[in-house]
Parts: C-alpha cells; sequence; structure tokens
C-alpha cells in the first residue's frame, strides 16, 4: 500500500518533469508575447486568474451575507439587464439574510408571465417569492439578435460551470487545501481584467480584450460596470473591485446555495468518521493481537 | 479453501426450522463467518470490500436520485438543479452519487493493481479474474451512460464521441451508431435509453459480482505469498478477523470519500457540465471521466494507418484491444510463481506499468498534440508489450528468490520465530 | 493503551475483559449511530420539496362570481371548491339540527378544531354566509364530488354514494367527515387567499 502511494507520486512527478520540458518553450515575458503564443497555440486563457480570499473558501468557509445582500444589488441592477437567472428563485433570498416579508416586496419588482387564464391568454402578473427570476429576454435567439450574435449565458451556474485549468502540480495540492473556487476566481479577473490590448495586437471588431477571458483574447461583452456605478448603502467601496468581489461571491451563492449546510455537515461526517476508525482501529488490533499473522 | 462441511449449527429451533427450509443463515455463516481466509492477507485485500460498500452507495443514492431525476432533453438538466437546490438533502446525495461513481473506480484500480502485484488471476483463479474483467466491463458502461444523465456539455458530447468510437468499424460502423442512439446523433431516444441502461447496469452488476464471490469462495483467496493454503494452521476464520480488517479498511476509504463530497464535491467534475447540451457547441477540450482517461490516451494515441486500417479505426481497436486484452491475462503470464514478492524482475515491470497508467491517465487530459503524441504512443507500446511480450517472456527467464513452503512459515519467519 | 492491549492479548486475552468489552460495545454502537444518521438523508428526500411548499398559497378573485355560481382552482394539487351560494342552499343549510349531522364538527382550519358545524361556520362567516370555500375531495376515499346533486342538493360523490349538504355537509353514505374547509382568507372583497 505504501509502496503504491509512493509510485503513484513518483509517476506524478515524473509525468510533471515531462510536461515542464515539453512547454519549456511556452515561457514569453511580456503580454503581449504571451497573447501572440496563446493565438498560435490555441491555449486559453493567457493569464491565470487571480486569486481572491473568499469568506466561503476551506471547510469552515461561510458565505457573507453583507457580500450576497450587495452581489444581489450588482446583479438586479447591471447584469440582470441581459443575462437570466433561470435556476434561482425569489423564495431563496432569504438566505441572504431578509425576511419574508423583503422577499415578497423585492419580487414584487418583478412581472412574471403567467397562464393560460380562463379565456386562454397568456398573462403577466406581480412576482412571487415561489417565482424564479424572469429572464431579459425571451429565448436564446433573441439574447443573441439583441447583443451582436452571441447570447449572454444564464448566470445561475456560472460560477459552478467556469474553471481554468489547474495544471501539474497545483491540481494535486489543490486536493489538500480544498480549492474549489476556480469559478469566483475567473469571474472577479474578468470583470477586473479588461485592458487596452498591448501595442501591436489587434481584436476583432465588437469585442473586447481582456487576457482572463476562457477561450479567445477577447470577448463580445464589453467592461460590464465600473467604479461608482451601484450605490452600496452600507458603507463598503463603490468600486470595480468591490463589486466584481461580491457579484463573484453572489453568483457562487447561486450556483451552490447549501454550501454552508454542506461543509458543516461535512465537519460532523468528518469527527465522526476519525472517532469510528480509531475505534476500528483499536479493535482490530486487540482482535489481531490474539494471534500470529 | 471451499467450506465441503459446514461448521453452522443452529441455536434456537426456529433457526433449526427455517435451516431445513432454506438454509440461508447457514449460507451466511459459512461465507461470512467461519469461512477461512489465509492469514496472512494483508490490507490490499480490503479493496473488494470497499468496492462492495460502493457498489451499495451507489445503488442507494441512484434509487433515489431517479425519484427525482426526469430523462428528457428539456428537462433533465432542470430535475438535476432541482435536485441539487430544492429536494431534501438532494445536494448531498446527488454528490454522493457522482463522486462516489469516482470512488467506486478508485476502488477497482487498486483491486485490480492488487490481483496483478500478487499474481491472483493464475490458475485455478482464471474464472474469477474473467468475472471481476467482466464487472469492470460493466462498470464502464454505467459510468458513461450515468454521465450521460445531467444532460451537460461534457454529457451530450462525450456521448457523442464515445458512440463515435462504433462509427469507425468499416460497412456496419454507422448502422450500429445509429443502434446505439436511437437516431442520428445524441438526442431524447438516446437520453431514454441510457437511463433506462444506466438503471439496470448496477444489479447486473451486483450479479456479477454474487458469482465473483462465488468463484472466490470455491479456490479460496490468494495472500501475498502466493502458496496456497495447506493446513489449518495457515488459516483464520472471516469473522472476526478479515471482517475488522475490512472495516477498518471501508472507514478509511470513506474518510477520503466524505473529504470529496463535503468539502470539493466537483473536483473530479468538469465545469463544462454546468452547462446545458447545446447541440450546436461543442466545449473546447472534450474530455472524458478520469477514470477512462488512460484508454483514451491510447485511443488518441493511433495517429497513423497501419495497411487497411486507418488511424480511426485503429485507435478504437487499440482501445478496446485494451480492456480485451485482459481476459488473456491468466495464459499470457508463463511464471509458475503466483506473487510478485518472490519474482524481482516482475516486481519492477509492474511498478513500471503502474507509473506508466497514471501517465496515460495524465496525457488522456492533455491535448493531443506535441510531445504528448509521442509519449501517449510510448505509453501505449508499453501497456501491449507489459501483457504479450514481458509476461509471456518474463515467466520462462526470471529466477525467482525462494518461496516459503506454507503461510504459517511464513508469518513466523516474518514474525522473527522460525 | 496500545501496549496494554497487546500484552493482555499475548497472556490469551483473559486479563482485562472488561476494557474490551468496552471497546467492541462502544465500536458497534459508533457503527449503528452511524448507519442511523445515515438513513436520514434518504427518507429526508421523500418529503415535499422546497419548491413544493413554496407553492402552499394562492389567490382567486371571485368578483365574476354571481350568486349560485360555483368555481374550481387547484390548490397543493387538490381541487379547491368555490361557490357562492343562493339564499335557498343557505336557509336549507340553516335549517338543519346539528343533530342530524354525521359528523358535527365544523372542520374549519379557520376556526378552532372543536368548532360545531353550524352553516356559519362551514361558510366565510356572518357578513358572508354566501360563500363557501372547501377542499373539493370526497373525505371517504378521495374523489372529487359533483356540485349540485345528491339527495340534498349540495355535493354528490358518484364513487361511492356520499351525499353532502349545501353548506357541505356528510348526511348520508360512508364517508366519514364533512368536507374540509382549507386555510383562506378574503385579502379583499374580491380576491381570496387560500394556504
Amino acid at each position: 500500500m505504501k509502496k503504491l502511494l509512493a509510485s503513484l507520486l513518483l509517476a506524478g512527478v515524473a509525468a510533471g518533469f515531462a510536461s515542464t520540458a515539453a512547454l519549456s518553450q511556452e515561457h514569453g515575458e511580456g503580454l503581449a508575447e504571451k497573447v501572440e503564443h496563446a493565438a498560435k497555440v490555441g491555449h486559453y486563457p493567457i493569464l491565470k486568474p487571480k486569486h481572491v480570499d473568499w469568506s466561503f473558501a476551506g471547510p469552515f468557509g461561510k458565505y457573507d451575507k453583507g457580500q450576497l445582500q450587495r452581489g444581489l444589488k450588482v446583479y438586479t441592477e447591471v447584469c440582470a439587464a441581459c443575462h437570466s437567472m433561470n435556476l434561482v428563485a425569489f423564495r431563496t433570498l432569504e438566505h441572504l439574510g431578509y425576511s419574508e416579508e423583503q422577499v415578497k416586496t423585492f419580487a414584487a419588482n418583478y412581472e412574471v408571465e403567467d397562464g393560460p387564464n380562463d379565456d386562454g391568454e397568456m398573462f403577466t402578473r406581480t412576482a412571487v417569492p415561489s417565482d424564479h427570476f424572469p429572464a431579459p429576454f425571451p429565448n436564446e435567439q433573441a439574447a443573441a439578435y439583441a447583443n451582436n450574435g452571441a447570447a449572454p449565458p444564464d448566470m445561475s451556474l456560472l460560477a459552478k460551470a467556469r474553471g481554468v485549468e489547474r495544471g501539474f502540480p497545483t491540481f494535486l495540492f489543490d486536493i489538500f487545501t480544498q480549492y474549489q473556487e476556480g469559478g469566483p476566481d475567473y469571474i472577479y479577473s474578468l470583470l477586473t481584467g479588461y485592458q487596452e490590448p498591448p501595442e501591436g495586437i489587434a481584436v476583432p471588431e465588437g469585442t473586447h480584450f481582456n487576457p482572463y477571458f476562457t477561450s479567445a483574447a477577447s470577448l463580445a461583452m464589453a467592461q460590464p460596470i465600473s467604479d461608482g456605478q451601484v450605490t452600496y448603502d452600507d458603507g463598503s467601496p463603490e468600486t470595480l473591485d468591490q463589486y466584481s468581489k461580491d457579484i463573484s461571491a453572489f453568483l457562487m451563492y447561486a450556483a451552490e446555495p447549501h454550501l454552508e449546510e454542506r461543509k458543516s455537515t461535512g465537519f460532523m461526517v468528518m469527527i465522526f468518521l476519525l472517532v469510528f476508525t480509531a475505534l476500528l482501529y483499536l479493535t482490530k488490533k486487540s482482535i489481531f493481537s490474539r494471534i500470529e499473522h | 479453501m471451499s467450506s465441503d462441511h459446514s461448521t453452522y449449527k443452529p441455536s434456537s429451533g426456529l433457526e433449526k426450522w427455517l435451516d431445513s427450509r432454506l438454509p440461508i443463515l447457514r449460507m451466511g455463516h459459512d461465507s461470512f463467518i467461519s469461512y477461512p481466509v489465509p492469514r496472512n492477507l494483508n490490507y490490499a485485500y480490503t479493496f473488494g470490500a470497499m468496492l462492495s460498500v460502493m457498489l451499495i452507495v451507489q445503488i442507494l443514492t441512484g434509487v433515489v436520485l431517479a425519484m427525482h431525476y426526469v430523462a428528457g432533453t428539456g428537462e433533465a438538466f432542470v430535475s438535476v438543479e432541482k435536485i441539487m437546490r430544492d429536494v431534501n438533502h438532494g445536494w448531498l446525495l446527488r454528490y454522493m452519487h457522482a463522486n462516489g461513481a469516482s470512488f467506486f473506480f478508485i476502488a477497482v484500480y487498486l483491486h485490480i493493481a492488487r490481483g496483478l502485484y500478487y499474481g491472483s488471476y493464475k490458475a485455478p483463479r482464471e474464472i474469477l479474474w474473467i468475472l471481476g474483467v467482466v464487472i469492470y466491463l460493466l462498470m464502464m458502461a454505467a459510468g458513461f451512460m450515468g454521465y450521460v444523465l445531467p444532460w451537460g456539455q461534457m454529457s451530450f458530447w462525450g456521448a457523442t464521441v464515445i458512440t463515435g468510437f462504433f462509427s469507425a468499424f468499416p460497412v456496419v460502423g454507422e448502422w450500429i451508431q445509429q443502434f446505439l442512439l436511437g437516431g442520428f446523433a445524441v438526442d431524447q431516444p438516446t437520453l431514454n435509453r441510457f437511463f433506462s441502461l444506466h438503471y439496470l447496469l448496477p444489479f447486473m452488476i451486483a450479479g456479477v459480482v454474487v458469482l465473483h464471490i462465488w468463484a472466490l469462495h470455491v479456490t479460496g483467496q490468494t495472500n501475498p505469498t502466493g502458496v496456497e493454503v495447506k493446513s489449518k494452521t495457515d488459516t483464520l476464520p472471516f469473522t472476526p478477523y478479515a471482517t475488522m480488517k475490512d472495516a477498518l479498511g471501508v472507514s478509511v476509504f470513506l474518510i477520503a470519500f466524505a473529504w470529496f463530497v463535503f468539502y470539493m464535491p466537483n473536483y473530479l467534475g468538469h465545469p463544462d457540465n454546468y452547462i446545458p447540451a447545446n447541440a450546436l457547441k461543442t466545449p473546447a477540450h472534450i474530455v472524458p471521466e478520469w477514470y477512462y482517461l488512460p484508454f483514451y490516451a491510447m485511443l488518441r494515441a493511433i495517429t497513423f494507418n497501419v495497411g487497411p486500417i486507418d488511424s480511426k479505426l485503429g485507435g478504437v481497436l487499440v482501445m478496446f484491444g485494451s480492456i480485451i486484452i485482459l481476459f488473456f491475462l491468466p495464459w499470457l503470464d508463463t511464471s509458475k510463481v503466483r506473487s510478485a514478492v518472490y519474482r524481482p524482475w516482475y516486481k519492477l515491470f509492474f511498478w513500471v506499468f503502474i507509473a506508466n497508467a497514471v501517465m496515460l491517465g495524465w496525457l488522456g487530459a492533455k491535448p493531443a498534440e506535441g510531445a504528448y503524441v509521442v509519449m501517449s504512443q510510448l505509453g501505449t507500446l508499453y501497456y501491449f508489450g507489459f501483457f504479450v511480450v514481458i509476461m509471456p517472456l518474463l515467466g520462462l527467464f526470471e529466477t525467482p528468490k525462494r518461496i516459503p513452503n506454507s503461510i504459517t512459515e511464513a508469518v513466523l519467519e516474518k514474525n522473527g520465530k522460525a | 493503551m496500545s501496549d496494554n492491549t497487546a500484552n493482555t492479548g499475548d497472556m490469551g486475552g483473559h486479563e482485562e475483559p472488561t476494557r474490551r468489552d468496552f471497546l467492541y460495545l462502544a465500536t458497534g454502537m459508533t457503527a449503528v449511530v452511524g448507519a442511523g444518521a445515515v438513513a436520514w438523508p434518504f427518507i429526508d428526500q421523500m418529503r415535499p420539496d422546497a419548491s413544493t411548499l413554496a407553492q402552499a398559497s394562492i389567490e382567486v378573485n371571485v368578483s365574476a362570481l354571481e350568486q349560485g355560481q360555483s368555481l374550481t382552482v387547484k390548490w397543493r394539487g387538490k381541487p379547491v371548491f368555490i361557490r357562492n351560494r343562493t339564499e335557498k342552499e343557505i336557509e336549507e343549510a340553516q335549517a338543519v339540527s346539528l343533530d342530524d349531522l354525521k359528523d358535527p364538527v365544523a372542520r374549519n382550519q379557520n376556526l378552532p378544531g372543536d368548532a360545531q358545524a353550524t352553516d356559519v361556520d362551514r361558510s366565510a362567516g356572518a357578513d358572508k354566509e354566501n360563500w363557501i370555500v372547501m377542499i373539493g375531495t370526497c373525505t371517504h376515499l378521495g374523489c372529487v364530488p359533483l356540485g349540485q346533486a345528491g339527495d340534498f342538493g349540495g355535493w354528490f360523490c358518484p364513487c361511492h354514494g356520499s351525499h353532502y349538504d349545501t353548506a357541505g355537509r356528510i348526511r348520508k353514505g360512508p364517508a366519514p367527515e364533512n368536507l374540509h374547509i382549507p386555510p383562506y382568507a378574503f385579502s379583499s372583497d374580491d380576491v381570496i387567499t387560500i394556504g
């Protein structure tokens, strides 16, 4: 068993060296070289996502409710104009620290389609907590048509549907550090990553350079938010950096609403299993102590 | 050894009454309590118990997930998300099932490696080994179909690529592919039949597991020395000795399982599968689940034509061949010595084989270009070379170390008492 | 601990039976507790999920309902009868003595559990006695009774022949209880909130 583990580790290390050797030509210095290289081999993103210290990371991670509320504000005031969030129901916003009444009031800001009524017609009515966030466009084609041909993705699962490959040996360390925040790190990096393309680099018409974008050097979405665009009433800085953190955290919540429950249950399960394993070990030892084996 | 004489003694009137009508308690007693196991079994022999536990975990979580899952192209993705968001403890059951598949495969790979190391496939255990390979094949089929059910991007394109393997066969290939899909592309008929078969396969696995254990109890376990059981002093009763060791092994295994389920449930999955299936847009890199990666690497390693066989068919044949060859293992190994403990050269080649398999797995996740292709080709060469060249020849040339006369002697030697 | 265990083992295992028994017992008990804890999610998942529970209340506009007209709406997957009763129906129901009733309890979730099945307590209240709101499933085995039918001019269940009067009270047949009245309230003169 020990040997098996050792050999797995050795094999991994060997594979890692091989890959470093194979890809050693990849190292370029400036951003411009990196952009050119990425275009040549088709490997994106150009830059790995930045790391943010999230409150929900790690075994005891918990959402920061204030942050989620701010993130919701950013979503409703900025993102929701183009991005749907079909899987999230208003009722779940109670997890963000709102009362039932507040959620009702919040839902009442929206109109949803219902029906058919007795005349066979579809009609719109004021949303109630059991409704989901209504989509800004009736269907994907309409969304694409209104956005230069690129339909804005649904945001319900965005924080789990994005993640940049970590590479060797980082992906092995991740098992022990429990790194699971690739999605929010990516979203944060993308939102704060808009910049002028380096000299000599041209991006296609109608797209915007961003070295953190997962599948090309530029994307159809222009920088969606900038300093001072959303008003915070809890005194948090109204900066692009803060907005980006808050919306990323909110999207993580939207994608994984049971994260806190999962981690706290996990803690109890771990304690139980450790105690149980210790007891089994002692029992097994006691039984085997009677015999030669 | 199989227990020809049962030691079961019904202790109450009810047990006697039952024993003369349906001797199920006798069977349980003889198979799991008094059943003799070699006294020198180490922890490498506890993977079977882990596999049994994982099979049960998968069946139980699967049955309850099926109570909420909807097998429709429009509803599948949403119904899985409903499980994750609204169903009571749905997130736990779904993460257990998804990660359970991975841990099932971790256990089966360890179990297979144990069998290779200690020569568990050699006579008289050929049928036992072959049944094991059948279980492994069924597991792969079940795992593949299960991965299609959430109807994400990887589900859809994984299904497209894997059923595409069959289109490589000349003349009948396209017919087979359409037969499997129930259409020209992956769609509603495909999803529905995969759901049906995914529900069926675990029970088929359970059936073959019964045969596997039956065959095991006929020949008895191997052991680290590879020497067959010769006398009663070589063995211990299954309970409490093997049961306690198994329980401890399973418990440690479950700690690792819980680590993933509760703290990093999406580590072994792919982000793209959280994007609903889109028949018009392929993800940038299609990667199968990690447990298929070595085979995927071998599939992609064949980039050249061989005579009438083009590279596509060649890759598919190599990939299927890499599993089919396992069926012939008992006859490919010519060595009279069972355990690698006494085979210095085999031991070396075995560990290179393991390292090679891990490397192939890593290559399977890498893009098929440049140095990776050459490495995959070398890895594929060693994979097959190990079975068809090294194994047959090694038995003829290798000088084994001295083998103990009996298990008891080996145990006493190890404890410094002989 | 480990040394002790090993020693007792070498000496045949009879030295400290209590300590060893305790160890085995503790291990066994822990296993049982673990199995119980694992069973819970598998049971819990059968209960109605969060989206089902969230749809527990509906609003119905009854402004178009004249006297003598009925409306059936769906609430929690079951039909709810809303009827604007005629004067004649109310009078008939009021005339019934409580002693003639098979089930003398109001079965009205908006009132205390022991409220009597008078007509006013079956209806929406003294000033809205013309309104009656009931879950439209027979208290026998759950079929949907037909309206304005049966021996008492109220509801009649065709499955097994239960007759209800104009206040939805069981009068004849196998059903044991009056038609149940769900929690509801008039949120305005025209709108009823059920649930």
